[in-house]
């Protein structure tokens, strides 16, 4: 049964799209003005906005390209440390250029570590892969936690955590990381380039006779994802104001991986909703405390045996396609009748 | 202390720690073999082992006879029921979520075990103890040697098991090829659930063992210690159960030795600097069979 569309042309999706993102974004300022989102409450949307960067991140590399990172907490932790290290010493500049600059500073310090772990990893597939990403993320931590020794003076001051980080991550920031991140993946997968990722996961020897440089494309995909990672990094280290290399372990890099899968590999709005969700859910379990985190593994457990392939499964939201599903029912006839793929 | 001694006694150390190490490896090895899973909860079986042990002695005051059974046979239940209740559903499943719901069973063994017992940490009671043996210049204590030949008679009792049972005939009949076991009348269900009891048989070992070196029993004991094991057994090559013992001394002594030399606090880090290589130079691991790919 193929439902009735109106085909919406290209620039109009980018203006429905961005007043879409705009009116969110009045309703979240028009609510915190009005003081129905209180300090407290922006935290936890601050929160949130960081891990569904992180959820959307590692969901390139294993939802679209099909391969299972375990170290994603190592390229936060390497954006963190690097956009917290710079903001310690950027004092003289003006906040917003210093803001922006730690966000670049960590992405691409969190891309070039994408790419020197990306080209041996990626050599592996399935479990190996998974396998050695998790010592990478691993080594990472434990590096951080001791290369002041090694080096002779304090850089990343290992255990005692790097403090005094200046507190910039607003609303408005992470807001904006979240919108940029996520319309950067969206249409890298919309593109030539998402399409020959997509093969990849789908038949990787198939992609490769069919003349794609499947290490090329996997590398550009891992050190993508490593990037929005690091994004999500200097978010975080301007959210804490102090880092410690315990809070990049394993677990982290496994919280991710559970949003990405309890929403449904592959599906971006499914890492969006896990990511609110998972964020969310802990705070609203406070009252019941010494039970949530049971509730929380429950939770993951029955998941994974009643709906195996995440919430979402594969399925991905769209305004187009919701404002032409519409307009096609209003109309009534076959206007165009194309089903509109974005 | 002469150059030699110290050497001999660091590798006695390492052997220790290895032997514990390649006791929980064999459990993620055998798993592996069978169902192609990651079982990121078998560290945490080991904890539920060691908690058994400290609510046996401790708490009811038995002999450690009593504490050392009620691990081992308290972890071989708890496996099968894991597997039952969390992964048997799940077999037709993409492996991915199979691995999600292995670490959720983790979260919630480990949280159970906080809500239960508290947050710190437990100190064991004493569960053998004997006097030091000297060999020349070199001071074995009693618990490595215990521990060493406890762990060599496991993986040689574990090696007859396999090889010389029917049960073990079946368990290498399914690792090799599911299907095909299946119609030759080899029950399938049950050689999963018989390898994951002994699987976690061993875990119970290997706690009982890791209590008698570091006497402390906390809820999260069972990350770093499942993370070092399963490191173990990818070195020795995953699904491979002599590769299991070797990767497991293997990483036992390489971290006795990186601390000597004074290298402690990056202990963790050659281990999985080690991992990394090998997986670089040979994936399959040192005992692990080629896999060719089919298109």
């Amino acid at each position: 049964m193929k439902k009735k569309m109106v085909h919406i042309p290209m620039p109009w999706r980018y203006v429905i799209n961005a007043a879409a993102i705009a009116v969110i974004f009045l309703i979240f300022m028009v609510l915190s003005s009005a003081g129905v989102i209180t300090n407290y409450y922006s935290k936890i949307l601050m929160l949130i906005g960081i891990n569904m960067i992180l959820a959307v991140s590692l969901n390139l590399a294993t939802g679209y390209l099909g391969q299972l990172p375990l170290g994603h907490a190592g390229f936060m932790a390497v954006g963190a440390y690097a956009s917290g290290i710079f903001m310690r010493t950027a004092s003289g500049l003006p906040t917003g250029l210093a803001v922006l600059l730690s966000i670049i500073i960590a992405a691409v310090v969190a891309g070039i570590f994408g790419f020197l772990i990306g080209i041996p990893a990626l050599r592996l597939k399935g479990d190996y892969l998974a396998i050695i990403t998790l010592g990478f993320g691993e080594i990472i931590r434990v590096v951080l936690l001791n290369i002041d020794s090694v080096l002779g003076f304090n850089f990343t001051y290992g255990a005692a955590s790097l403090k005094n980080i200046p507190k910039t991550t607003t609303f408005t920031v992470t807001f904006l990381c979240v919108v940029v991140v996520c319309f950067f993946i969206h249409t890298m997968m919309k593109s030539r380039q998402g399409r020959a990722i997509l093969s990849i996961r789908e038949n990787e020897i198939a992609a490769e006779s069919c003349g794609i440089k499947t290490t090329y494309y996997k590398t550009m995909a891992f050190v993508a994802s490593a990037a929005f990672a690091g994004v999500a990094g200097s978010l975080y280290a301007g959210y804490l104001g102090i880092l410690n290399p315990a809070n990049f372990g394993f677990m982290k890099s496994i919280e991710i991986l559970v949003m990405v899968v309890l929403g449904g590999m592959g599906s971006m709005i499914g890492s969006l909703l896990s990511a609110t969700v998972l964020s969310a859910l802990p705070e609203m379990l406070r009252a019941f405390s010494d039970y949530r985190m049971v509730a929380y593994s429950l939770l993951l457990i029955l998941v994974m045996i009643f709906k195996p392939s995440g919430l979402m499964g594969t399925y991905d939201f769209s305004f187009t396609r919701l404002f032409g599903g519409l307009l096609g029912k209003k109309t009534g006839d076959s206007t165009v009748g194309k089903e509109s793929g974005e | 202390m002469s150059v030699l001694s110290t050497v001999v006694s660091q590798f006695i150390n390492g052997l220790q720690s290895g032997s514990v190490y390649a006791l929980i490896a064999l459990g993620y090895s055998m798993v592996y073999g069978i169902i192609m899973l990651l079982n990121f909860a078998h560290g945490d079986i080991i904890m539920v082992g060691a908690y058994l042990v400290w609510i046996t002695m401790s708490i009811l005051g038995l002999p450690p006879a009593v504490g050392i059974i009620a691990a081992i046979v308290g972890c071989a239940l708890l496996g099968v029921f894991i597997e039952k209740i969390a992964y048997t559903p799940l077999r037709k499943s993409p492996r991915l979520s199979l691995l999600i719901t292995a670490i959720g069973v983790s979260f919630f063994l480990q949280n159970v075990a906080q809500l239960i017992m508290g947050a710190g940490s437990k100190t064991m009671p004493t569960i053998v103890s004997g006097p030091n043996v000297r060999l020349g210049s070199v001071n074995l204590s009693f618990v490595a040697i215990v521990t060493i030949v406890v762990a060599l008679v496991s993986m040689a009792v574990l090696t007859i098991l396999v090889q010389k049972t029917k049960m073990g005939k079946a368990m290498r009949a399914v690792s090799e090829d599911m299907g095909a076991a299946q119609l030759m009348g080899i029950s399938v269900n049950k050689t999963i659930s018989f390898t994951f009891a002994i699987g976690s048989a061993l875990a119970g070992i290997g706690a009982v063992l890791y209590s008698c070196a570091y006497p402390q029993a906390s809820p999260t004991m069972g990350g770093m210690l499942g993370l070092k094991a399963f490191v173990a057994a990818v070195l020795g090559g995953i699904g491979s159960i002599p590769g299991a013992m070797i990767g497991g001394f293997a990483i036992g002594v390489l971290e006795a030795f990186v601390s000597a030399v004074g290298l402690s606090v990056w202990k963790e880090g050659v281990v999985f600097a080690i991992l990394i290589l090998v997986l670089l130079i040979k994936p399959t691991g040192i005992m692990g069979r080629e896999i060719k790919e089919k298109v």
